[in-house]
C-alpha cells in the first residue's frame, strides 16, 4: 500500500492535481498570514470563503462573465473581513468571536441566500455554463517541457495567481512601507502609533486584504474546483489554512510549503478512496488527520526548542 | 537659553472617565533652549500632563501654546508636526526591525514609487547620528542592541521627525552610571544646539546636576517652578511628597547566619544560543541582603527566572535550605518559604482586574484560615487584606478596588505586601522599586531591611545602582554572565561599580569565590 502511495505521488497527473488542490488552501493560508502579521487571527476564513464562493458564482451567473464573478467574490470577501474588522476595531469585540460569527453566517447564510436568489437548495450545478467557469491556460514553452510541462501548464488562471501571490505578499510585507507598518503594528502597536502610524487603519487594510485573498479562494472553489457552488464545498479549508499559517511560521513561503503538504494529503485521500475495501468515510479523514498531525509535530518541535532553552513552565504570558 | 516660552500649558485639567482627576488646573511653561525637570511621585499627574502635550490624551480643559500659538493635538502626529518629540520610559521600538527601520517607521523613504528605500533609511539614520554624535549601528536589529543604544535610537527617532522639544520620561531608570553620563553629555549638546528638553525623573541628584529649572507636581497640581540652583534636594523632595523623605537609608550591620540560598555553577544558554550565565556560584545567608548589580542583560533576568523555577539551567544547581529546587513548582517553592517580587509586576505580580483583597491572598488562598468548608472565608480575607493595606499604606478606596486602578507605586505595594507577609525565608526582589514614587520606594526599602534583620535571606536584583549600593550587605556584580566582583566590606561607590559593571575591571577567582560561604 505504501509502495502504491509512493507511485501515485510521483505521477505526472497526481502532481498536477496537487497544485490544483493546493491553490484554494494557499489563498486562505496567505489570507491568514497577512492578518496574523497584523496580530489578528482571522478564523472567519471558512465562512468568508463559503459566502464569497456563492456570490462569485452568482455574479458570474448573472453577468455570464467569470471575471466579474471573481471580482464579486473578492469584493464580498473584503466586505466580510471589513465587517469583522469593524466589530473588532470599533466595538472591541474579540476577533475570534467576530470570526466565529462570520463562519456561522457562512454556514447558514449561504444556503438561505442561495435559496432567496435562485430558489435552489444546496447546490448550483444546474446553473453552470462554460462562461462561468474560470478558464485554464497553457503556458507557451513551458508546456512543451517533458514531465514538468504537464505538471505546470494547463492550470486555472487562479492557480497561477495563488503561487504568484506568495511572492507578491512577501514583497508587500518586506519591501514596502505598508508591509513595514503591518509588521510594526502586529509586533508592537504602541511603537507604531507613537510615530503616527494609525494602528486601526493598518489593521483595517490587513484584514481587508485577508478577506480579498479568501475571496479568491472562494471563487476558485465554486467557479473552477467544484464547478458550481455546493453546501459542503469549502470543507474546512479555511481552518486548514490557519494550520498552514502557523506551521509555516507565519511567512508566505512557509505557508506555501505547508499548503502543499495539505494539498498532497487531500490528493492522496481521493486516490485511496478509489481502492477496493477501503471505507470512504475513513479516507475522507486523511487531510484533516494530516492537519492535526502537522500541528502536533509543529507544537512538539516548538516545545522541544523551548525545553532546550530551559523554559520548563510557561507561566503568565 | 532664553526667557521665551516655547511650550506653555495653561490651566490644564484632565478628569478620566472613571472620575479620577489626574491634572487639576496645571500651569506649566518651558523656555526655549532649557533643560526643564518635571518631578513628582507616581500618580502625581506628570505622565498625564506629558501625554496631553504629546497628543496621547486630550485635556478636559485648558490650553496649550507652542511658540505662543494656540494648538490642539488630536494625536501624537499633530504634536510631532509642531516639533514635540517624546522618548517613552518603555521604549516604543519594534524589536524585530533594524535601527534604521525603526527610525523611519511611519515615514519610510520610497523608491520606484512603492518600495522602501532601505539605503536612504540607513543614510538618514547615519546623517542624524553623526550630527548629534550618536554612536548607533543602523543595520543592527533592535532586539540585539543594549538599553542605552535603544534610548539613543528613540532620541534619534524624535530628532529625525523634526522635534525641537524633547520629552524624556525617566530616561536614566535603565541606564548605568556611565551610560547616564553619556546621556547627559548628549542632552547638553542638544541644548547647545538650541533644543529644549523636558526631563521627567525621580532622581533628585540627576535633576540637580542636569537641569536649569524644575517644576514639581503633587497630587495632580503644579506645586511650583524653581531655578534648579535655588532649591536643595531636600526642598524638592518635601515639595513632592509634602513631607521630608529620608534619602539616606539607615540600617544596622547584618549578622548573617546559615546559608539559605546556595547557587552552584549555574550555566544558561538562551534561545539565540547566547551564553547568558557562565558558571555562577554564590550563597545568600539568613539575615543578610545580597545585592546583584550589573547592566541589564548580563544574566540577571535568567538568574532570577532560574531561582524562581521559571526556566531550568543548562548546568548547575540551586538549593534552598539544602533542598535542590530543580523541578519544584512555584507553589512548592512558596511552601518552602521563597517569596518573589517580580520585575514585571503587571504580568507576574498581580491580576489587574482582580481586587486588592484577592491579589493579597492569592498565594495563600488554599490555607484553612481562608476557607470555610467549600466556600472562601471572606471575612478572614478582608481582615488580612485590610491589615496589610494599612501596614503598607496602600492608597485605595477599599480592598475591593481593582488593582489596575491604582498607581504604579501602590500596585507594587500590593505585590510587596503579599510577598513580604508570607513569612519568607528567602526573598527574591527583582527591581522592587523601579518606576515608583519616592514614598513607596522608601517604604519597600525599609521593609526589606527589616525583614532581613528579622532573619530572612534577601537577594536584591536592581538596575538602580544607588539602591543596591545602599541596601546590600554584600554585593555581587554580574558582567557577561560571570560574577566579576564580590564586595562585602560596604566600601563601594558608583564609579568603582560602574567599572566592574562595564567589564573594565574584574576580580580574581579567589576574590569572587568569597561569595560562597561553605
Amino acid at each position: 500500500m505504501l509502495k502504491q502511495l509512493a507511485e501515485w505521488v510521483f505521477q505526472v497527473e497526481f502532481l498536477f492535481v496537487i497544485l490544483r488542490i493546493t491553490a484554494p488552501i494557499l489563498f486562505a493560508a496567505l489570507a491568514a498570514v497577512v492578518a496574523e502579521k497584523a496580530a489578528m487571527s482571522n478564523i472567519g476564513l471558512e465562512g468568508t470563503m463559503m459566502l464569497s464562493a456563492l456570490f462569485g458564482f452568482l455574479f458570474a451567473y448573472w453577468t455570464q462573465s467569470w471575471l466579474l464573478g471573481v471580482l464579486g467574490a473578492v469584493i464580498v470577501g473584503t466586505l466580510l473581513a471589513l465587517m469583522m474588522g469593524f466589530f473588532y476595531l470599533e466595538f472591541k469585540t474579540d476577533i475570534i468571536l467576530a470570526g466565529i460569527a462570520v463562519n456561522m453566517l457562512g454556514e447558514g447564510g449561504a444556503i438561505f441566500l442561495l435559496f432567496m436568489f435562485t430558489g435552489l437548495r444546496g447546490n448550483t450545478a444546474i446553473l453552470v455554463t462554460p462562461n462561468i467557469l474560470i478558464p485554464t491556460i497553457d503556458i507557451p514553452l513551458i508546456k512543451d517541457i517533458p514531465f514538468l510541462g504537464k505538471i505546470l501548464s494547463g492550470h486555472c488562471i487562479l492557480t497561477y495567481i495563488a503561487f504568484l501571490l506568495v511572492w507578491l505578499i512577501w514583497l508587500l510585507l518586506y519591501r514596502t512601507p505598508l508591509g513595514l507598518n503591518i509588521r510594526a503594528v502586529g509586533e508592537s502597536p504602541q511603537a507604531a502609533s507613537s510615530v503616527g502610524v494609525s494602528v486601526k487603519r493598518i489593521k483595517y487594510i490587513a484584514i481587508a486584504m485577508s478577506g480579498a485573498l479568501a475571496g479568491l479562494g472562494g471563487a476558485f472553489m465554486s467557479m473552477y474546483y467544484s464547478q458550481g457552488w455546493n453546501q459542503g464545498m469549502v470543507a474546512g479549508r479555511g481552518f486548514i489554512a490557519l494550520a498552514a499559517q502557523a506551521m509555516g511560521r507565519g511567512e508566505p513561503v512557509g505557508a506555501m510549503l505547508t499548503s502543499l503538504l495539505f494539498g498532497t494529503a487531500h490528493g492522496l485521500s481521493s486516490k485511496v478512496a478509489g481502492l477496493p475495501n477501503v471505507s470512504s468515510f475513513l479516507v475522507s479523514m486523511i487531510p484533516y488527520a494530516v492537519t492535526i498531525m502537522g500541528l502536533f509535530i509543529y507544537a512538539w518541535n516548538r516545545t522541544r526548542k523551548l525545553k532546550k532553552r530551559g523554559i520548563r513552565r510557561l507561566t503568565g504570558v | 537659553m532664553s526667557d521665551t516660552p516655547v511650550v506653555q500649558m495653561l490651566g490644564i485639567s484632565k478628569i478620566y472617565p472613571n472620575g479620577i482627576p489626574a491634572n487639576q488646573d496645571v500651569n506649566f511653561s518651558v523656555n526655549k533652549g532649557e533643560i526643564h525637570a518635571l518631578v513628582g511621585e507616581n500618580g502625581a499627574g506628570k505622565s498625564t500632563l506629558m501625554k496631553i502635550l504629546f497628543g496621547f490624551e486630550k485635556p478636559t480643559s485648558g490650553t496649550i501654546l507652542i511658540d505662543g500659538e494656540e494648538v490642539t493635538f488630536a494625536s501624537p502626529m499633530a504634536a510631532i508636526a509642531k516639533g514635540i518629540g517624546m522618548v517613552h520610559q518603555h521604549f516604543m521600538l519594534v524589536p524585530s526591525l533594524t535601527v534604521a527601520e525603526n527610525v523611519v517607521l511611519g515615514m519610510a523613504p520610497k523608491k520606484s514609487g512603492m518600495f522602501i528605500d532601505f539605503k536612504e533609511a540607513v543614510r538618514l539614520t547615519e546623517e542624524y547620528a553623526e550630527r548629534f554624535h550618536f554612536d548607533v549601528e543602523p543595520n543592527a536589529r533592535v532586539a540585539d542592541i543594549s538599553v542605552g543604544m535603544k534610548q539613543k535610537v528613540e532620541i534619534l527617532k524624535a530628532l529625525v521627525r523634526g522635534a525641537k522639544v524633547l520629552i524624556l520620561d525617566e530616561p536614566t531608570a535603565v541606564l548605568t552610571t556611565q551610560e547616564t553620563v553619556e546621556l547627559f553629555r548628549q542632552l547638553h549638546e542638544l541644548k547647545n544646539q538650541g533644543f529644549t528638553i523636558i526631563f521627567i525623573s525621580h532622581k533628585l541628584n540627576e535633576i540637580k546636576e542636569l537641569t536649569d529649572r524644575v517644576t514639581i507636581m503633587r497630587r495632580g497640581k503644579a506645586a511650583g517652578t524653581y531655578d534648579t540652583d535655588a532649591v536643595s534636594e531636600q526642598e524638592i523632595s518635601r515639595l513632592m511628597v509634602g513631607r521630608d523623605v529620608v534619602l539616606e537609608i539607615e540600617k544596622t550591620p547584618a549578622e548573617p547566619e546559615e546559608v539559605v540560598l546556595r547557587v552552584e555553577n549555574l550555566h544558561f544558554v538562551n534561545e539565540w544560543n547566547k551564553r547568558m550565565l557562565n558558571g555562577i556560584s554564590f550563597d545568600v545567608r539568613k539575615g543578610e541582603i545580597v545585592g546583584i548589580a550589573g547592566v541589564e542583560g548580563n544574566g540577571q533576568r535568567e538568574l532570577v527566572d532560574i531561582l524562581f523555577g521559571l526556566i531550568s539551567p543548562e548546568k548547575g544547581s540551586v538549593q534552598v535550605n539544602g533542598v535542590n529546587i530543580a523541578d519544584k513548582s512555584q507553589r512548592e517553592l512558596r511552601n518552602m518559604g521563597v517569596s518573589y517580587v517580580p520585575e514585571d509586576r503587571m504580568t507576574f505580580g498581580i491580576a489587574g482586574t482582580a481586587s486588592i483583597n484577592e491579589n493579597i491572598v492569592s498565594d495563600r488562598i488554599a490555607s484553612p484560615a481562608f476557607n470555610k468548608g467549600p466556600l472562601l472565608n471572606m471575612r478572614a480575607i478582608r481582615e488580612t487584606s485590610q491589615h496589610l493595606i494599612e501596614d503598607y499604606a496602600i492608597l485605595c478606596k477599599s480592598g475591593r478596588q481593582h488593582v489596575n486602578m491604582l498607581s504604579g507605586g501602590n500596585i507594587q505595594k500590593v505585590v510587596v505586601a503579599r510577598e513580604f507577609s508570607a513569612d519568607p525565608l528567602l526573598i527574591i526582589a527583582d527591581q522592587p522599586t523601579r518606576g515608583i514614587d519616592v514614598g513607596a520606594t522608601e517604604l519597600i526599602r525599609n521593609k526589606l531591611i527589616d525583614l532581613s534583620r528579622e532573619g530572612a535571606a534577601v537577594l536584591l536584583v536592581s538596575a538602580d545602582l544607588n539602591e543596591v549600593m545602599e541596601l546590600s550587605d554584600s554585593l555581587i556584580v554580574l558582567y557577561g554572565g560571570n560574577i566579576v566582583g564580590y564586595f562585602d566590606d560596604g566600601q563601594w561607590d558608583d564609579v568603582m561599580m560602574g567599572e566592574y559593571m562595564l567589564g573594565l575591571k574584574k576580580q580574581s577567582d579567589e576574590e569572587v569565590k568569597r561569595a560562597c560561604h561553605a
